[in-house]
């Protein structure tokens, strides 16, 4: 089977031959490592798609090495959004940057009971291994670097619906500049999350939130303010 | 400000960050990998605590001590359990979504070897909830992260012996760099990839911090202790959780028939596998009674896990296991405080040796340990630096290690080290594993003996400087084979059966000559082994 992978130091595809049967493409690319050539570097650990080292772009598509059964001809290249150090590897600064920006984490927890109903909202949102998958296939990036984005907004989601937690204002007041409002809902992020969590819902979720605080909806075009008979403009 | 550096981000590092930071220090967290990444999010089972109910914190410490089999500390086991309930608060305080029960208390599971269901619980992702949680603290606490670095060595004062930080490899960069600081905790994980395919644990269990610890003139116990976890999924080593058993799981063999109890402590069913196995050729984890909805809700990760791995839906199929090499109980020997052997260097998690797990770790305790441990950790580091700040004195460390990183590039390369790594993970499976003799283990001393002498004739062939993963993994397979050493000199002098250390030339456990732990250390570089109470 041949498995196509982007090098960093030229720039190029370099084509390998890995036969290996009912294997991973992680385990493809260790056997490449270990075998054929030392110089391929690419990220990797609990190989049982917990630790959220080993996403890559396949055919264009997010991953996890770990959990992807490659095809003959495959082109595996870095998640995008992000700093290539080498090879597949890239600075994975974005995590605790953009997990900062949306304060994105519990003010304190309540100890008392709470139902597993109660519970079972977060559930899903929990499940995050921060592979960053979301941030390499959202284009808002694109536009605009400073975006809170995907994982850290299903993030601070995951924490303003936590039933134990208490007031959240600060954080619905954080995520209304480069947050909830700059995501164009195209709902990328979704289908390549390994972990089933779908960002675009939770964004929207936090924009329902908002309005319910009272927050504008700056993605409504009045056109320009005022009164303007015309009828609505989208 | 006392100032404290830890090495290692997973559960232990951030648990023992969080409370230094707490209690006044400034505290620097370098790691090789991001925090999210560490193998704490592997632990599926839970976090043991008496939280309410029949269960008292008397039948935890008898379970632990019990399984311990007489190298548990009474006293230690004592503080951890007592102080369980309050860690798992504290965790559900700072987020960590647990799974609840129908009174909406935190639910628990009954794991094996202990005497009730007291392991608390999110779903099977215990330890990634608690991992993320921590790591969401550490940032809100604005903890320094110095990502990507690898450990080489710890700096250490010759004459005080006293340790004023460590020496890292800057992956990205290729320099080497030095952080001094008043404390160190090193949080740095288990030795558990020694065992390569026939392990649960992540690529980077190499046990770093360990061996940087035993150059540096630390104190290792109980080395040879190395739990094997019944259920990994045959062909990949993947973990299938004690929570599928918990929850009612059969083992069975290759006709489908029971043939041992599931909920006994873990060396009791790995090798009764491993006989069973010997006998029958094939050995099954059946869960297919607990039906699709309670598999998909309580077992999810369990069901993905087995379908890429190994091609089989457990809703309607057998899972076919193996035990594989899981947990090291050896660690950094370390006095109540968590301070090792060396002045201000403090140890805690599966690198430390706390002597709670003893010769046999129970489920549910290890998380537990990490959490109770961690924060006191972090409390006496805090402590100690801010009473005994650390000189600032000039070290020769710094130039060796930088010319080591240098000249390991000339290193010949005759020799494949990537080859010798899986002929030792083949060896320590199959003649330091399960099951022991003292023929077995000394061929296995002559072998890991062969590969320190051609060290020099292996080394990376990547001869990049910058993000150079082949030269991290190099200097990772020589810390392994440093370590390799020490479990096996450690084995064959513990002539006795006791836990998870089994002989099968000495199979009964003997109190009079080994009821001791099992100490080792280096003096100019040889290796010293004794047994101390």
């Amino acid at each position: 089977m041949e498995i196509k992978v982007l090098r960093s130091a030229n720039n190029d595809i370099q084509t390998y031959n890995v036969e290996l049967e009912n294997a991973t493409l992680l385990a493809m690319l260790n056997f490449i490592k270990t075998k054929i050539d030392p110089t391929l570097t690419y990220s990797h650990g609990c190989r049982s798609g917990v630790c959220g080292s080993c996403a890559v772009s396949v055919n264009g598509r997010e991953a996890l090495m770990c959990e992807y059964k490659p095809s003959d001809g495959d082109v595996v290249e870095p998640i995008r959004n992000a700093r290539v150090v080498r090879d597949l590897v890239v600075d994975s600064g974005h995590v605790e940057r953009y997990n900062r920006a949306g304060s994105a984490w519990s003010e304190g927890a309540r100890e008392e009971n709470v139902s597993a109903e109660e519970m079972e909202r977060i559930e899903v949102q929990s499940d995050c291994i921060l592979c960053a998958s979301c941030y390499s296939a959202c284009p808002v990036y694109a536009v605009n670097p400073d975006f809170i984005g995907p994982f850290a907004l299903t993030r601070v989601w995951r924490y303003v619906n936590d039933p134990r937690e208490g007031n959240c204002d600060a954080k619905m007041a954080v995520v209304q500049t480069n947050g909830i409002w700059d995501c164009t809902l195209c709902g990328a992020c979704v289908p390549v999350c390994p972990q089933s969590i779908a960002p675009m819902q939770d964004i929207k979720m936090l924009r329902m939130k908002s309005a319910m605080l009272g927050y504008p909806d700056p993605t409504m075009n009045f056109g320009g303010g005022g009164f303007d008979l015309g009828g609505w403009n989208f | 400000m006392a100032k404290v550096l830890i090495i290692g981000s997973g559960g232990a590092g951030l648990v023992s960050a969080l409370s230094a930071h707490e209690a006044g220090s400034e505290v620097i967290v370098a790691s090789k990998t991001l925090p999210t990444r560490s193998q704490t999010s592997m632990a599926q089972g839970g976090i043991n605590a008496v939280l309410e109910g029949d269960d008292t914190v008397q039948n935890h410490i008898e379970d632990t001590l019990r399984s311990s089999a007489g190298l548990g500390e009474e006293k230690r086991i004592t503080f951890m359990c007592e102080n369980a309930p309050e860690a798992v608060r504290w965790c559900n305080r700072m987020g960590l979504p647990f799974s609840r029960d129908e009174a909406g208390e935190i639910a628990r599971r009954r794991l094996g070897g202990a005497s009730a269901p007291r392991a608390c619980y999110a779903q099977d992702y215990t330890g990634l909830k608690l991992l993320h949680s921590l790591y969401d603290q550490c940032l809100k606490a604005g903890i320094a992260f110095h990502n990507e670095r690898f450990l080489l060595n710890l700096i250490v004062d010759s004459e005080s012996s006293r340790v004023l930080g460590a020496t890292f490899l800057n992956i990205e960069t290729g320099e080497v760099e030095e952080i001094r600081a008043d404390a160190v905790i090193m949080a740095s994980g288990g030795y558990g990839a020694i065992y390569g395919k026939h392990s649960t644990n992540a690529v980077q269990a190499t046990g770093d911090g360990l061996a940087a610890a035993v150059r540096a003139g630390a104190k290792l116990a109980d080395m040879e202790f190395v739990q094997f976890h019944p259920t990994a999924l045959k062909n990949s080593s993947i973990l299938i959780g004690e929570s599928a058993r918990g929850a009612g799981g059969y083992l069975v063999d290759a006709e489908g028939d029971r043939f041992t109890d599931e909920l006994a402590p873990r060396d009791v069913v790995a090798r009764a596998i491993h006989d069973e196995m010997a006998k029958s050729g094939a050995v099954y984890l059946d869960i297919r009674h607990l039906g699709e909805h309670f598999i998909d809700r309580e077992l999810p990760q369990e069901r993905k896990l087995a379908q890429i791995y190994e091609g089989i839906d457990p809703v309607q199929e057998l899972i076919p296991i193996k035990p594989a090499a899981h947990y090291t109980m050896g660690g950094i020997e370390v006095d109540e405080k968590c301070m090792s052997s060396l002045s201000g260097l403090f140890a805690v998690g599966e690198c430390a040796n706390h002597k709670t797990h003893g010769a046999n770790r129970l489920g549910g305790n290890s998380l537990l340990e990490l959490v109770v441990y961690g924060r006191h950790a972090g409390l006496k580091a805090t402590e100690f630096a801010a009473n005994h700040p650390a000189p600032v004195a000039e070290n020769p460390q710094f130039a060796k290690d930088a010319n080591f990183v240098r000249g390991v590039m000339y290193f010949t390369n005759q020799i494949d080290f990537y080859q010798k790594q899986e002929m030792l993970a083949n060896i320590f499976y199959n003649n330091v594993g399960l099951v022991r003799d003292d023929m077995g283990l000394k061929a296995v001393l002559g072998a890991i003996r062969q590969m320190q002498k051609e060290l020099p004739f292996m080394g990376p062939r990547d001869k990049s400087k910058g993000c150079n993963t082949n030269l991290v993994e190099f200097i990772e397979f020589g810390n392994k084979i440093e370590l390799a050493e020490i479990i096996v000199v450690s084995a064959i002098s513990r002539v006795e059966s006791r836990g998870a250390h089994y002989r099968i030339d000495a199979p009964s456990r003997n109190d009079t000559m080994f009821g001791a732990h099992t100490i080792t250390w280096k003096e100019d570089g040889v290796l010293c082994a004794d047994f101390m109470k």
